[in-house]
């Protein structure tokens, strides 16, 4: 397979000795592989009809049928689930009763639009500061503005509750996987599972056990956002150094005092992180959770799909990156002021008395906003919304009778240029050749062990009875990947290297990375037609936010000292970004690649949605038709298999990169 | 850390007391306006909602007259074909207002496990065939038979479809039998699986702008067909059991008389709302005047079946009979 796609660019000359060994087991890995991929073209491709199905296929129908049939009929089962499901639905009936849903009696929510305001504001104030609090109040306001506030509002609640209960859950584990080792070895595989297998294989499932409503929705949403929670607590605690819990024990700490007054105090501001993480994929969440019924955002832009509305479906997407937003900014504040230290005693006496008077002021706002009528219901026709959606329509519709004829070009030029050379190679290809391959990829990098494994991954893959489908969505995955990770290095050294820049862009990443795929699929298909390309193009934009915040982070870390020395030696700008930023931001270039190909990954669904076929088609054909729900469970396996293979080998290019980096710099 | 600690402590003293404040004032507090019908007699309907307009229209309507004439309080459940029968067996779901066949479905849920019944058609045809765009039928008359389609399979070329034509199908909900029927006619052509509604109306409406050729799978009735009216391409006609191997199928799509269906215990309940959505029933016409005025003037569901409601009194009186 290509390579050189994997491998970071030409390494400077330093390294030149110690790389030209990997290069001939890299070259001669490619030469070996083309030669019998090609000499054996057409051989035990191990191809499967649309509508056929495999034994191993067959008896997940099997399970899945049988699990339907059984659920009502084991008590503890029953009774267990039952309690889960009425919590989850009180919890989240009651955020919505005080934020967002009316009663019998009453005409607005608890609490109406202008309480609302006032405690975001409080709030926001208080664990971050007074800049973000009125930020954050008029985006609020914006979304009032819009005339989707009930709709936002039904979202925040169900993200609020799946949030608590993702860092209740999150939290506590993930310190003890910081604390144990192997209690975080054997919960690695539970993570990937969660986060790579797509939604759509335990939509249907969920609503089986846990019924249409609320509960499922959060459900669905925690299995998504708790791993991050957990994974990035796991790290927090332990960065905290050794010494400083040994140094609390021998004064005579007990261990669970040493973690609640050394590690824990330590580890809270990458802890916080992780909070605002949760928060993102909680968000993420929304469109998906609303085809079981979730309240909010996400059925505004399903529905708005029905008659490819597309300014309304952008509306509704606007104010969901206007809640990411205003969450990410406010916590990632907080994280900031966790770090900053102590004040003086005054200014901190003087900061919670004007807390308390805020305190107070929200207060009376809430009541206000019980009972008064502007105060309660958002006053206005949500205009601005409606102006918008109008705009975007009109800007959607000149630029594609203008730009059509150019974007068919592309597509074309990719699709003959690049797609369809790839994906023949590798659905023409043995599977044993493609398999083997990944193999010796993963003993180059990863050793025996990284071998063992994707030895593993690719006879599994065998087993799904997938193969073929699974190299269609590899080649795709790796088109889009390419682009990804070359998009991020152009723009992440571009913004990295200015902070003007980067102040322009981040709004755009940001977007990109909570905006619906639905939102924009129409425009898409419009531009690019119903084709892989589009698909590739809707990774890229999930995925390439990432990349380039990773890189232009790497490329800002590149010690001054370095910098100094090469200005002071007479390089061009040109040749400070190729010769001297990009190889010393190396691990950051692979971890970059790492996470775009994981992401693009995320997108193989959704491309399923658009005319990618391949394994995201299965996913969503086996969402909506009974007898091909074991295909679609089998898809959701191959794609999960596919990622950890990916991500492992990547992962250990990074961390070859650098360690050599480490070793040649010394 | 400790200013943190106290500011805190601060807050969640204040959010308590006025959590208790609010839970004793919600008791006294009912706001005026809003004036709700009767809703002792029918009480609370839950229909499912599927994402097509067709059924947004059916929705519209019979919401619209359930709240309206019978002070019904309803609630609509946003879900997908088949999650909505599964709400049969779990008593979540009352009514489907507009199904598409679904017999591998209706065998579950009405056949062996008993909780559906049948409530009769909803007057609705619907058709489902092979399409082509306007511009091609207008140009090249003799396509709309697919005797001919091997003649212009060329021209259907795209960057998916390799050397054959490419022929578009949409939402993978709807069982199609287009890779038999191209591979059992002998046709040079191959299916495209765009994996969605919205992926194959845009292919269409973006063919028919660029005077590009476009064949796909498609239905009848469909708003979009008001936008740009595809021609239906003959295939040997259907007949009974025709379709019945799959592999071997090589015949058009059946018509499909579209029903609604509701939970048991809902019809048994003996509430009104059974009984209207039992006699609901409407044309082609109906539906896509209504559907109309929902996707393409946007308006809101209530907006949409008022004016249709407004227009049609003897035929929503046959329905409360």
């Amino acid at each position: 397979m290509s390579t050189q796609l994997l491998t970071p660019p030409r390494p400077g000359k330093p390294h030149a000795k110690k790389v030209s060994k990997l290069n001939v087991y890299l070259g001669s890995l490619t030469v070996g592989f083309l030669v019998f991929a090609l000499g054996l073209r057409g051989h035990a491709t191990l191809p499967l009809d649309r509508s056929s199905l495999t034994s191993f296929q067959e008896w997940l129908n099997n399970v899945s049928a049988w699990i339907d049939t059984n659920r009502d009929s084991n008590p503890i089962f029953t009774t267990f689930v039952n309690v889960i499901r009425n919590f989850m639905d009180g919890f989240v009936t009651f955020l919505q009763n005080m934020i967002s849903q009316t009663g019998d009696t009453r005409t607005i929510p608890q609490i109406g639009w202008f309480g609302i305001v006032a405690i975001i504001g409080f709030v926001v104030y208080a664990i971050s500061n007074l800049k973000v609090a009125v930020f954050s109040m008029a985006g609020f306001i914006t979304l009032g503005l819009f005339g989707l506030w009930q709709e936002s509002m039904d979202t925040l609640a169900l993200t609020l509750a799946a949030v608590t209960l993702s860092l209740i859950i999150g939290i506590p584990l993930g310190v003890c996987a910081g604390l144990y080792p192997r209690f975080e070895k054997m919960i690695t595989p539970a993570l990937d599972f969660a986060q790579v297998m797509p939604t759509f294989v335990y939509l249907t499932p969920v609503t089986l056990f846990f019924l249409i409503g609320p509960a499922s929705a959060t459900i669905v949403t925690l299995i998504y956002a708790v791993p991050p929670a957990l994974r990035i607590t796991s790290v927090a605690i332990k960065q905290v150094p050794w010494s400083s819990v040994e140094a609390a024990v021998s004064m005579g700490s007990t261990r669970w005092q040493a973690l609640r007054k050394v590690q824990l105090p330590q580890a809270k501001r990458t802890i916080v992180v992780g909070v605002n993480q949760t928060i993102m994929a909680a968000l993420s969440m929304v469109t998906i959770a609303a085809l079981i019924d979730a309240p909010g955002l996400g059925q505004v832009v399903i529905r708005a799909l029905e008659s490819l509305d597309v300014g309304r479906a952008f509306q509704a997407g606007l104010a969901i990156v206007i809640l990411a937003v205003v969450l990410d900014r406010s916590t990632t504040a907080a994280a900031s002021k966790v770090d900053s230290g102590n004040t003086k005693a005054e200014v901190q006496r003087n900061h919670r008395m004007v807390l308390a008077g805020l305190a107070v002021l929200t207060f009376v706002a809430c009541l206000v906003s019980r009972s008064i009528n502007w105060a309660g219901a958002f006053p206005g026709s949500g205009s601005l919304g409606s102006n918008t959606a109008k705009y975007v329509d009109i800007y959607v519709n000149w630029f594609q009778m203008h730009f059509v004829t150019l974007t068919n070009d592309i597509t074309d030029v990719v699709s003959y240029g690049l797609i369809n050379p790839m994906q023949t190679l590798l659905t023409e290809s043995p599977w044993f050749v493609t398999g083997l391959a990944f193999v010796g990829l993963g003993a180059i990098f990863g050793g025996k062990k990284l071998a063992a494994i994707s030895a593993f991954c690719v006879l599994a893959i065998v087993g799904t009875g997938l193969w073929s489908d699974t190299m269609a969505t590899l080649a795709s995955t790796l088109v889009a990947s390419v682009i990804t990770v070359a998009l991020g290095i152009v723009v992440g050294v571009w913004i990295g290297r200015s902070r003007r820049a980067e102040r322009w862009i981040r709004p755009a990443l940001d977007a990109g990375q909570v905006l619906p795929a639905f939102v924009y699929l129409v425009p898409f298909l419009g531009l690019f037609g119903a084709t892989r390309f589009t698909a590739i193009m809707a990774a890229v934009v999930y995925a390439a936010p990432a990349s380039i915040k990773l890189m232009a982070d790497g490329i800002r870390g590149v010690p001054d000292s370095i910098i100094e020395a090469a200005t002071a030696a007479g390089s061009s700008s040109r040749q400070m970004i190729t010769k001297v930023q990009i190889p010393s931001a190396r691990r950051a270039l692979a971890l970059a690649t790492n996470q775009g190909i994981i992401y693009v990954l995320a997108m193989i669904v959704v491309g399923g949605l658009v005319g990618a076929g391949g394994l995201g088609y299965l996913v969503v054909a086996g969402f909506a038709q009974e007898n091909l729900k074991g295909k679609g469970l089998a898809a959701g396996l191959a794609i999960v298999l596919l990622g950890i293979m990916l991500d492992r080998i990547t992962q250990a290019i990074a961390h070859r990169n650098s360690k050599e980096y480490a070793a040649t710099s010394h | 850390m400790f200013k943190n600690h106290r500011a805190r402590r601060v807050t969640t003293f204040v959010l308590l007391a006025g959590a208790v404040t609010f839970a004793s004032s919600a008791a006294g507090y009912a706001q005026v306006g809003f004036s709700k019908a009767s809703t002792a007699k029918c009480g609370t309907v839950t229909l499912a909602d599927n994402a097509w307009v067709g059924y947004e229209a059916n929705l519209a309507v019979v919401q619209y007259v359930l709240k309206h004439n019978l002070g019904c309080k309803v609630v609509v459940k946003n879900i997908s074909e088949e999650i909505s029968w599964q709400g049969f067996a779990s008593g979540q779901v009352d009514a489907i207002l507009e199904n598409w066949g679904h017999q591998d479905l209706a065998k579950k849920y009405i056949t062996t496990q008993k909780v559906a019944v049948d409530l009769g058609l909803t007057g609705n045809k619907g058709i489902i065939g092979w399409y082509v765009v306007p511009w091609m039928a207008k140009k090249y008359p003799d396509i709309l038979n697919y005797k001919n389609l091997n003649k212009y399979a060329s021209m259907f070329k795209t960057s998916e479809s390799g050397s054959k034509g490419a022929f578009l199908d949409g939402d993978p909900s709807y069982v199609t039998n287009d890779e038999a029927i191209i591979k059992n006619l002998k046709l040079n052509f191959k299916v495209i699986y765009t994996g969605s509604e919205a992926a194959l109306i845009t292919s269409f409406r973006n063919a028919e702008a660029q005077k590009k050729p476009m064949i796909g799978y498609f239905y009848e009735p469909q708003w979009f067909l008001a936008q740009v009216p595809l021609k239906h391409v003959t295939l040997p006609p259907y007949t009974t059991g025709c379709d019945a191997v799959a592999a071997k199928v090589a015949c058009d799509y059946p018509p499909y008389p579209l029903n609604k269906v509701a939970s048991a215990k809902f019809m048994k309940s003996g509430s009104p709302a059974a009984k209207m959505i039992k006699n609901f029933k409407w044309t082609n016409a109906d539906q896509n005047s209504v559907a109309k005025s929902l996707a393409v003037d946007k308006l809101t569901d209530d907006a949409a079946a008022k004016i249709w409601v407004t227009a049609h009194p003897a035929q929503v009186k046959a329905w409360l009979a």
